[in-house]
């Protein structure tokens, strides 16, 4: 039988059900696993993600297109094809997309994590007879601590600066890395201040119930704030921004997987690296696709060929295949979301 | 072991000056003097010969994480470091050794030397299994001979006199030399009484700084000694109780390289030492110093060699005088007695003074610089009259004011990446010239650029890739950059016949196109008549 996804110039495409699943392109019918911009195209006709994703998408599609919203587990038909989202634990209302077609199970995991996250519904495993799976962190150099003792790891440099007197700026991706470090870090050793882009989805957050530290937003703050002691949340691209200057003496730390590897963090230069990923790591990665139980394995954005060579290896058909996502980028082209609260 | 990989961590994470002394001389006040000791030896520089071929590290590195060889080269790839890469591969550290560094050192890094493979990998594997993963770390760096934690002699030097209250230029005196890494030594070092005892011992170095700004910043030409900026190896002579000790900038002990120089220590009265350049020399002028290279790369030095490329010790400096410490001395004092020595030594000595260049403006200076060139000098050197030789690299009394390089418009034809901090970024480069229609490879350079341009040129290369051969791409030719480099020769070892020397990346000309780019023949011109 023939393959119920192929990949066509704008995305990933399922001809039975007249559906792409997070294309790049504008299209008549957009199947969304999350709203980070590398999954997410503006302008397309029609969308269908999950309830607790819509507030996200639509702040970053602005007002144009129809948004369908499921429950976690509930079905769409297309054509003769069942979709149903399920929990993949990458940011809030992220989700792996299974489709089901004439006894046919594809599982489309988009960006996934296996650790714990109080800010969003924890994967949940799908069987399938085909899963798509992300390789952002498919070697095993990748493997991350405890996330509790990453938050740790923040803490005690937030409390080392404050005693040393100087602001802590952490740099981490606006949507859903921030949310998860204000939902683990604790607020009681300073102010918490934010970036404009990062107070803008904290709001969305917590209008759906999520519990955030306080945060303030840096820019509407006195003159003359006293910077001292604070922890400042800003998005990776605000490094070399002027807005920087305000907050005097600081430290810079960045949370992202890629500090696992001591060149990525010299080369930026920044002072401390917290392995801190949305993603998951290689033992996660070969842990979910096992747990999927399918014999065949889509490997997407990241290091694809050597985790499809690696599953190949393992017994299992694998395929590497060429997608635009980006997977976690801590560097140049996150998307323009500097957006004001 | 524990205390060290934590200051390696420590010194690793932070990218401030005062952070890195903080965090070595809160561990000189705690840690052994066994551990100072080998700690001071590492964190200078000095490393142990690579002990273990890193094919056969990386093969019980690999048993030990239980992956294939080419995953493994995946991940180096990836990584850029074969110590990390390795500590990242193994399996999570069930462990953490608390052995002190100089019990790993002494009992388990040396002795590798004697042991035989089964004994080497029996003992690695022991030790990965014992340790944290910041230990690994560690230990995989001092294994593979890589140990660079970005810290300057100077820097060290600096923490140990916090932690010591010893004063610094003291410090650093006793760190120069061939000393041993013993328990003694660092409690020598750290002693406040001074019983200096190592006729061997060489000053640390008074290095300049490139001028910035206009040279008439400095203020009136009377005020500043001025000599040529010679281009050779920068060393001290030294002769004490009858034995002579030739020193490079390097630290390295290089009589033996030249017997000349060995030959002149002899000529110089008891306790001198001198500071100068060693130079090719012959008929009162420099050779290029593609010569020198010649030279340096022979094991033997044979008769013919030494006929060839004779060498000199172009002497500017006084620093000991009748066993005197003389560095705080005036510039002039030293210099008359300098010249009193060198005359003295007789003209077959092979010493040279470094000759004064006079000028009654800066402006007349500005004109004599233009012969640099064509004297085989890199530029002048000035010197402000009555300061003293100082420690390291200081700015104010000692500028170099060197004529602008040779530049060239090249195109970026192959790239391939970095290593250590560039690690899985295209950072090292070649540039070609137009020869007849094709691009020759003409240089290769890996400095000049800002990250952000770094970054720029790594996408690039990750979508113009027309070839590869292995980590090496061959890229359309579209980026044209501004090669600046100091000197140029001919050679039949390079496909375009020419060698430059120290070349690095003036600017990226983005207003360029390739065929934009300077050709063969216009950096033939470029190369001295002959």
């Amino acid at each position: 039988m023939d393959n119920l996804l192929e990949r066509q110039p704008d995305g990933l495409y399922c001809a039975a059900g007249g559906f792409y699943i997070d294309p790049w392109n504008p299209v008549e019918r957009a199947v969304i696993t999350h709203a980070h911009a590398d999954h997410l195209c503006p302008s397309s006709k029609r969308y269908l993600c999950t309830r607790a994703g819509e507030a996200l998408l639509r702040a970053r599609i602005g007002s144009e297109g129809l948004i369908e919203a499921v429950d976690y587990g509930a079905s769409v038909t297309f054509d003769g094809v069942r979709v149903s989202l399920h929990p993949a634990g990458h940011i809030r209302g992220s989700a792996q997309i299974r489709l089901e077609y004439r006894g046919e199970i594809w599982v489309v995991s988009g960006d996934y994590k296996l650790d714990a996250d109080s800010t969003c519904a924890p994967f949940d495993p799908v069987p399938c007879h085909t899963f798509v799976t992300e390789s952002t962190f498919g070697l095993p150099i990748f493997r991350w601590l405890e996330p509790t003792e990453a938050l740790a790891a923040i803490n005690a440099w937030w409390r080392g600066n404050r005693q040393a007197g100087k602001a802590s700026v952490l740099f981490a991706y606006p949507l859903g890395k921030a949310q998860r470090v204000l939902a683990g870090v604790d607020s009681s050793i300073g102010p918490i201040y934010t970036h404009g882009a990062v107070e803008t989805f904290n709001r969305l957050y917590r209008d759906a119930g999520i519990a955030l530290a306080a945060t303030q937003y840096a820019r509407s703050a006195p003159p003359k704030t006293d910077w001292t002691g604070a922890l400042i949340l800003a998005p990776p691209m605000a490094k070399t921004a002027p807005w920087l200057r305000r907050f005097g003496d600081f430290s810079t730390g960045l949370a992202s997987g890629w500090m696992r590897i001591r060149g990525t963090r010299r080369r930026r230069s920044i002072d401390r690296g917290f392995v801190l990923s949305d993603h998951a790591d290689w033992p996660a990665l070969l842990t979910a696709i096992r747990s999927s139980g399918a014999r065949r394995v889509w490997v997407t954005h990241g290091y694809r060929a050597q985790l499809a060579r690696w599953l190949e290896e393992s017994g299992l058909e694998a395929h590497a295949i060429d997608t635009q996502y980006e997977g976690e980028r801590d560097d140049a082209e996150l998307p323009s979301d500097e957006a004001e609260p | 072991m524990k205390a060290f990989a934590d200051l390696y961590a420590a010194l690793d994470e932070t990218t401030k000056t005062n952070e890195k002394i903080a965090a070595m001389s809160s561990y000189f006040r705690s840690a052994p003097p066994a551990d100072i000791s080998w700690a001071v030896h590492f964190l200078i520089g000095r490393r142990p010969k690579r002990l273990i071929p890193t094919r056969e590290l990386a093969a019980w590195a690999i048993e030990e994480a239980k992956i294939p060889e080419w995953l493994f080269g995946e991940s180096y790839q990836a990584v850029g470091d074969l110590a990390e890469t390795i500590a990242l591969l193994l399996p999570p550290a069930q462990a953490t050794s608390s052995r002190p560094l100089h019990e790993w050192v002494e009992q388990r890094l040396l002795p590798m030397r004697d042991w035989d493979d089964r004994a080497r990998r029996e003992s690695m594997i022991e030790a990965w299994r014992e340790m944290s993963d910041r230990q690994r770390f560690a230990w995989n760096k001092l294994i593979t001979g890589e140990f660079r934690v970005g810290v300057s002699q100077n820097l060290v030097v600096r923490a140990l006199a916090e932690a010591s209250g010893v004063d610094a230029n003291v410090l650093a005196h006793r760190l120069m030399g061939d000393w041993q890494p013993t328990p003694d030594f660092a409690t020598e070092i750290l002693a406040k009484t001074t019983g200096d005892a190592d006729v061997s011992r060489p000053y640390p170095f008074c290095l300049a700084y490139p001028l910035e700004g206009t040279v008439e910043e400095l203020g009136p030409v009377h005020e500043w000694q001025i000599e040529w900026k010679w281009d050779g190896i920068r060393s001290q002579l030294i002769r004490r109780q009858w034995r002579t000790f030739l020193w490079s900038r390097g630290e390295e002990l290089i009589t033996d390289r030249f017997p000349e120089l060995a030959a002149a220590g002899a000529l110089l009265p008891e306790g001198t030492v001198l500071d100068g350049e060693v130079l090719p020399w012959k008929d009162g002028a420099p050779l290029p110093f593609t010569e020198m290279q010649r030279r340096i790369g022979r094991k033997e030095l044979g008769s013919k060699i030494l006929a060839e490329v004779p060498v000199v010790l172009m002497a500017f400096d006084l620093l000991e005088h009748g066993g005197q410490d003389a560095r705080e001395r005036s510039l002039e004092w030293r210099r008359a007695e300098l010249e009193r020595i060198v005359a003295a030594a007789g003209p077959e000595s092979h010493l040279l003074a470094s000759p004064l260049v006079e000028g009654a403006s800066w402006e007349e200076l500005q004109r004599t610089r233009e012969e640099a060139r064509s004297r085989g000098v890199e530029g002048f050197m000035l010197k402000r009259r009555g300061s003293p030789y100082r420690v390291g690299r200081r700015r104010g009394d000692w500028w170099k004011w060197k004529i602008n390089p040779y530049s060239v418009d090249a195109v970026l034809i192959y790239a391939q990446p970095g290593s250590g901090r560039r690690a899985s970024l295209f950072t090292d480069y070649t540039f070609g010239v137009w020869d007849q229609g094709e691009l020759v490879p003409f240089a290769k350079a890996y400095s000049g650029l800002t990250d952000d341009e770094i970054r720029q040129v790594d996408a690039f290369v990750r979508n113009h890739t027309i070839e590869k051969f292995g980590p090496v791409r061959r890229l359309k030719p579209e980026l044209v950059f501004e090669l600046a480099f100091e000197a140029i020769q001919r050679s039949s070892r390079h496909r375009s016949g020419i060698a430059v020397r120290f070349p690095r990346i003036a600017r990226w000309r983005t207003d360029k196109k390739a065929e934009d780019a300077d050709t063969i023949e216009t950096v033939r011109a470029l190369l001295p008549p002959g």
